[in-house]
């Protein structure tokens, strides 16, 4: 489903991802881990088409097509979706209408009808319910004055809304408290299935207690050092990252 | 007169020879006060000229092309030049040239006059009111249309007369390339807890060059409650002035909604007095230019007594070279302990070219109070756009969409569905044009 190739990504003069090579199939969920300022979060960003960052080498096939040539919108709609770390903010736009506007957007470029008010409403109460979330939520502006969680959880709602085929959550665990965390989990549970993909960035081994990752990869320097199962996830959790600048040193001068 | 002689420095030679020339047919029509007004007012004006950029009110609004343009006073016309706007409901009065047309719609606990014959057969009603808040002292182009105040409308609404039917009251004018000036003047009196809602709309065609210069006054007796909505829709080549002074009284109450649209060169004022205990006012403004437009709101809320309360919203749109300035200004006076007084004003740039000058001002000179300000100038969020882009909504709609929920902000605060639809309409037509130029 998606193939990085020694992909290369600079913010301004700063090369931050320098080469990173990934294979995720359909039906996989893959843990992306490693310290702060190793390149995850720009990872996730490179892939759903932030600007801010430039491509500088390598390549990214989702489905056999380049995604790099895609704009943000396209990548949507051909079934990318990524989980905010920050969420924004959007004053004056109900989260209801956002919804749908979005929904309508992926769903027309797919070449089905749009949904109407009625028929969305029905479709977005089901996925509430399944992450617990309160209908409320709905009607104010999207994500403004929401709690960190249900900023969280409402990422996780866009996510079941749009229904994706490569999910990519960046840290959508962090700042979680114990409940969130388990509804959080329960809708990206929820959501696995043999067509879907997921990446999930995070920085501790929390999240991964309640979604069991059939992949586990370590990153430090823009660069994946470290694959491997679960029990990966499980070594991080005993002995930190502080291992990884011994080795990160000479494979940077290999 | 040549038109040569209109481009002297304060630019005021032109206007008292227009006066002159006029003056036996207006001193012919009106009672000996009203004359007397207008001549206090013209020799206020002759003293202080046209406003200037060294003036601190107008630092940011140069009205240079006003002072080189010689303008004529508009004949009166006998029918509605065009359509009004379709989306305003209620009772509606044109007003042609300044002047309201017969018949002059019948509103249960509204009395409903021209000024011209409000001051002739009831002048006892116009008299104490007329040029009380519209201090032509301080303000020259309230001067000017003091000066050449020649009709009007009355609106009065009874004591304790709760109005349902919205008045709406829409000024035109019928250029024919004959540069006019028109002096529009509306005098809203509102009894004690008399309640209404006052719409006051500005068209005029696209392509001529023509002045409007208007003046409203509104005196709210205690306990009355307006809203008042001023829509500005003039052509593109008008120079449009448009001052709304207003006395409130004790726990009296103002709604003013301000939207200015059109016009190449527009001032619109909003000076409200809060003269009674418990007053309280809400401004909210909304300006929306592109091409080469230049809008200015200038505001004063005065807190005169205690326990009252304002707040005020402006928020500005701008796209092309368009200029923008907001100045508002909050006046609190000794006695007006435990005011409550909160004002913003925020502006959204569409283009790299477009120029906003803010200045809130507070004037504080009692010690209980709780004033806060604040303005804001910056672009579309790129986080907020690029949060929508990841979703799969296109760029262009996702401009579309936070522009729209920046006025959303002003526009839902508006009472009529229709006006608040109309200027969301406006505000994408515009958008559209500008993306597709």
């Amino acid at each position: 489903m998606l193939e990085i190739r020694n992909l290369q990504a600079k913010a301004g003069d700063k090369l931050i991802l320098r080469g990173i090579d990934l294979t995720v199939r359909a039906g996989e969920v893959h843990a992306l881990m490693g310290p702060n300022g190793s390149g995850k979060s720009t990872l996730a960003q490179v892939l759903a088409g932030r600007e801010l960052y430039e491509v500088v080498g390598g390549e990214v096939l989702f489905e056999g097509r380049n995604l790099l040539e895609l704009s943000p919108e396209e990548r949507a709609r051909e079934g990318i979706f990524l989980a905010f770390q920050y969420p924004v903010e959007i004053p004056g736009v109900s989260n209801l209408y956002f919804l749908r506007a979005a929904l309508n957007a992926v769903r027309k470029h797919r070449g089905l009808e749009e949904l109407d008010v009625m028929d969305f409403a029905g479709l977005v109460r089901e996925r509430l319910r399944l992450l617990g979330m309160n209908e409320a939520l709905l009607e104010r502006s999207v994500n403004e004055g929401f709690s960190g969680g249900e900023k969280k959880r409402n990422e996780i709602l866009q996510m079941a809304v749009l229904a994706p085929r490569l999910a990519i959550l960046d840290e959508t665990d962090s700042g979680l408290d114990i409940d969130a965390l388990k509804a959080v989990a329960a809708g990206i549970n929820a959501m696995r299935s043999p067509e879907r993909a997921m990446i999930l960035v995070t920085h501790y081994q929390r999240l991964l207690e309640y979604v069991a990752p059939d992949f586990v990869h370590v990153m430090a320097e823009g660069r994946i050092v470290r694959s491997g199962g679960k029990e990966l996830a499980l070594e991080l959790e005993r002995q930190g990252y502080a291992w990884l600048e011994e080795e990160a040193a000479p494979a940077q001068a290999g | 007169m040549s038109a040569a002689a209109v481009s002297s420095p304060a630019g005021q030679e032109s206007w008292l020879a227009l006066f002159h020339a006029h003056e036996p047919r207006l001193a012919a029509a009106a009672p000996w006060w009203l004359h007397g007004l207008r001549r206090s007012a013209l020799s206020r004006f002759a003293q202080l000229g046209l406003p200037t950029t060294r003036w601190e009110e107008w630092k940011y609004t140069n009205l240079a092309p006003l002072a080189r343009t010689a303008f004529q006073l508009a004949e009166p016309v006998p029918q509605p030049p065009a359509r009004g706007p379709a989306f305003l409901e209620g009772a509606q009065v044109t007003a042609a040239h300044g002047r309201p047309l017969e018949p002059l719609p019948g509103i249960p606990g509204v009395t409903l006059m021209s000024l011209a014959a409000a001051w002739r057969e009831a002048p006892e009603l116009v008299r104490g009111h007329l040029g009380r808040y519209a201090a032509f002292e301080r303000h020259s182009l309230v001067a000017l249309n003091t000066a050449f105040l020649e009709d009007g409308l009355l609106v009065r609404v009874a004591d304790g007369a709760a109005v349902q039917q919205p008045i709406v009251v829409v000024h035109q004018v019928a250029p024919a390339g004959r540069t006019p000036v028109t002096h529009p003047r509306t005098l809203i009196l509102a009894g004690r807890n008399a309640q209404a809602r006052i719409f006051e709309a500005w068209t005029g065609p696209d392509g001529e060059i023509y002045f409007t210069n208007a003046v409203t006054e509104i005196c709210a007796e205690e306990g009355a409650v307006l809203e008042y909505t001023r829509l500005e829709l003039e052509g593109d080549q008008a120079f449009h002035f448009s001052g709304l002074y207003a006395r409130l009284g004790r726990a009296a109450n103002l709604t003013a909604h301000s939207a200015a649209l059109g016009g190449a060169l527009v001032r619109s004022e909003v000076g409200a007095v809060l003269a009674g205990e418990g007053a309280s006012c809400a401004l909210n403004g909304l300006y929306l230019a592109s091409g080469r437009q230049h809008i200015d709101n200038y505001t004063t809320i005065e807190h005169a007594e205690p326990h009252a309360t304002s707040v005020e919203l402006y928020k500005g749109i701008l796209d092309g070279q368009a200029q923008a300035v907001f100045h508002g200004r909050i006046i609190v006076r000794p006695a007006a302990q435990k005011t409550d007084a909160v004002q913003r004003n925020r502006n959204l740039l569409l283009s790299e070219e477009a120029v906003v000058n803010t200045k809130p001002q507070l004037e504080i000179y009692a010690d209980d109070v709780r004033c806060t300000h604040g303005a804001t100038v910056g672009q579309v969020d790129a986080d907020a756009v690029f949060y929508l882009r990841s979703r799969g909504i296109a760029h262009r709609e996702a401009r579309r969409l936070l522009t729209l929920a920046f006025a959303g902000e002003m526009t839902e605060r508006l009472s009529s569905e229709r006006v608040r639809v109309f200027l969301e309409e406006q505000l994408l037509r515009r958008l559209e044009a500008a993306q597709g130029g």
